[in-house]
């Protein structure tokens, strides 16, 4: 019971008072349709009836929490997930760029990290580069590198994933190096005593005192990288969460538009506790959990 | 004496450090012979670099002017055959290995196989009072527990030479008194030569043969006393005349190096 009052409760508090939020919203946007569509009509509808009339609009401006909850149930579990209408067959097109992404992403971040740490050319000359590939807005970025890439032959997963990488490397470098120096001169000077080779070094101490950080990279990163693999969806039109987003704002699907907002925060919200899973339990395992 | 007996000679050592702010020079013109088996306590206030001549001991500084050997080798020759244990005032234990592991940590570094990393490690666990303690993390631990673990990751390997820099200083002086007297005991027991820095006189006198009473700008080495205590020291010994005796000699020290500073 207490879990439910500390945990549950303030979540469920703060839903309800943005889904009131919302309703007023809808209604308050939605209602100059309902207006002009009336006046055209020569009609006076009462109060009541406007509210009515803006809750359930084929094409709103913002389409009530219910019209997206019906939606989204809709195209999730009322579609074959083969078929090209339903979210779950999107979510996996996005959610597979998203993993490759991060993957390539998280080891050039560890990579680039690791040079940075041991090599004096390296710590002086990557880190304004990485610094400046992210003030590079990536919505201007991305179509290049999916034009360039298709005149070479490669289209498909592989670009989205690279636009991925993209994002997700900066957090992990930043994070590693880090981590990688965090270790104090005193521990340091102890590996110096036994004569330790660099190699004993970066086993024996930088890369476990590195792995609280790698792990708070790594929930910066795989959000990151899935906001990669939406941006990448967005001019290519072949399925993904972005390739629905992009067509629905086409077509004036909102409705549709919501339905993939709330597909791509849900699936993060999945890939963050999973590398929160994963490194409570490797802490766990370097005895770093208390 | 004989000169093979001689652990640590330094001759007119001089180290000076180029700072921002100028040179500092943190040794001037130290001379000292530390012979096997001794147990040589540094003691002076902040400054006199008695921690910096530790460091120079164990090739982790290295001196400007002088000569400096470690069992007739260079300090860094020294380093690289392993030929000490160092202390330092935090116990330094990685948080994310037990104690057991700790302690194995030189031994992994330095090839032993797993057998030999086994026994040893019983071994000085037992030495330090820790036995049964090898399965904890540090954090499971006091704090006096973690720094006698720190003591047995230094006397895992064959380094007949044990530095201890302030090892005890952040300690309250109940676990003090009592990590001072097992000290004492695990001397006697592995006849290691010990380089001690302190700033507690009690603690310089209880622990050594010979007290080095070192001042500062420039760090400097006063005065050396030869204790005429005998070796084997009950805790009561700081009771007795000869005692005081011995402490306020290291107090004159202390404050004839301190001129007209304080």
């Amino acid at each position: 019971m207490n879990w439910i009052r500390t945990h549950v409760w303030p979540i469920v508090a703060v839903l309800l008072a943005l889904i009131v939020v919302w309703y007023v919203a809808a209604a308050w946007m939605n209602s100059q349709w309902t207006l002009d569509q009336a006046a055209r009509a020569q009609t006076t509808p009462s109060f009541g009836e406007i509210v009515a009339d803006t809750m359930a609009q084929e094409r709103p401006k913002l389409p009530a929490p219910h019209q997206v909850a019906y939606s989204f149930y809709d195209l999730v579990f009322d579609k074959k997930i083969t078929s090209r209408r339903s979210l779950v067959y999107h979510a996996w097109i996005t959610l597979s760029a998203t993993l490759l992404g991060f993957a390539i992403g998280t080891g050039l971040g560890i990579a680039l990290a690791l040079g940075i740490v041991h090599n004096r050319a390296m710590d002086q000359s990557v880190m304004p580069w990485a610094i400046a590939s992210q003030t590079i807005p990536i919505l201007a970025i991305a179509p290049m590198i999916i034009v360039v890439l298709n005149s070479i032959g490669i289209s498909g997963l592989i670009p989205k994933a690279i636009i991925s990488a993209y994002l997700s490397f900066f957090p992990v470098v930043v994070g590693m190096v880090a981590g990688l120096r965090s270790p104090d001169s005193m521990q340091m000077d102890l590996l110096k005593t036994y004569n330790a080779s660099p190699v004993q070094v970066l086993f024996k101490l930088r890369l476990p005192a590195s792995m609280p950080f790698l792990f708070a990279s790594l929930k910066v990163g795989i959000a990151a990288a899935l906001v990669g693999a939406v941006v990448g969806e967005l001019p290519v039109q072949q399925g993904g969460l972005g390739a629905r987003l992009l067509g629905g704002s086409y077509y004036g699907q909102t409705i549709q538009m919501w339905a993939a907002l709330f597909m791509a925060a849900i699936l993060a919200a999945i890939l963050v506790f999973t590398v929160a899973r994963i490194e409570s339990g490797v802490l766990k395992r370097l005895g770093m959990a208390r | 004496m004989s000169v093979q007996g001689t652990v640590v000679k330094a001759q007119n050592l001089d180290l000076v450090f180029h700072t921002g702010d100028g040179d500092v020079h943190a040794l001037s013109n130290v001379s000292l012979d530390v012979e096997k088996g001794d147990f040589v306590s540094f003691i002076g206030p902040s400054g006199c670099g008695k921690t910096t001549f530790l460091r120079c001991i164990a090739g982790l500084e290295t001196a400007t002017g002088g000569r400096l050997t470690v069992n007739g080798m260079s300090p860094e020759e020294a380093r690289l055959s392993r030929a000490y244990g160092y202390v330092f005032q935090a116990a330094g234990l990685y948080p994310w290995r037990t104690i057991g592991k700790n302690i194995k940590l030189p031994l992994e570094i330095m090839g032993f196989d797993k057998a030999e990393q086994d026994r040893r490690m019983n071994n000085v666990l037992q030495l330090v009072d820790l036995e049964g303690f090898g399965g904890k993390y540090p954090w499971q631990l006091s704090g006096g527990m973690q720094q006698r673990a720190s003591i047995a990751r230094a006397l895992a390997f064959d380094a007949d030479l044990l530095l201890m820099d302030e090892p005890f200083g952040a300690l309250d002086e109940i676990v003090r008194d009592h990590l001072n007297e097992q000290l004492l005991k695990l001397w006697a027991r592995t006849e290691k030569t010990i380089c001690f820095v302190t700033h507690s006189i009690p603690e310089a006198v209880y622990l050594s043969t010979k007290i080095v009473v070192m001042s500062p700008r420039p760090g400097r080495i006063t005065e050396v006393i030869e204790s005429p205590l005998p070796k084997d020291r009950p805790l009561d010994i700081r009771d007795t005349p000869a005692f005081i005796e011995i402490a306020h000699r290291v107090r004159e020290g202390l404050r004839a190096g301190h001129g007209d500073d304080v």
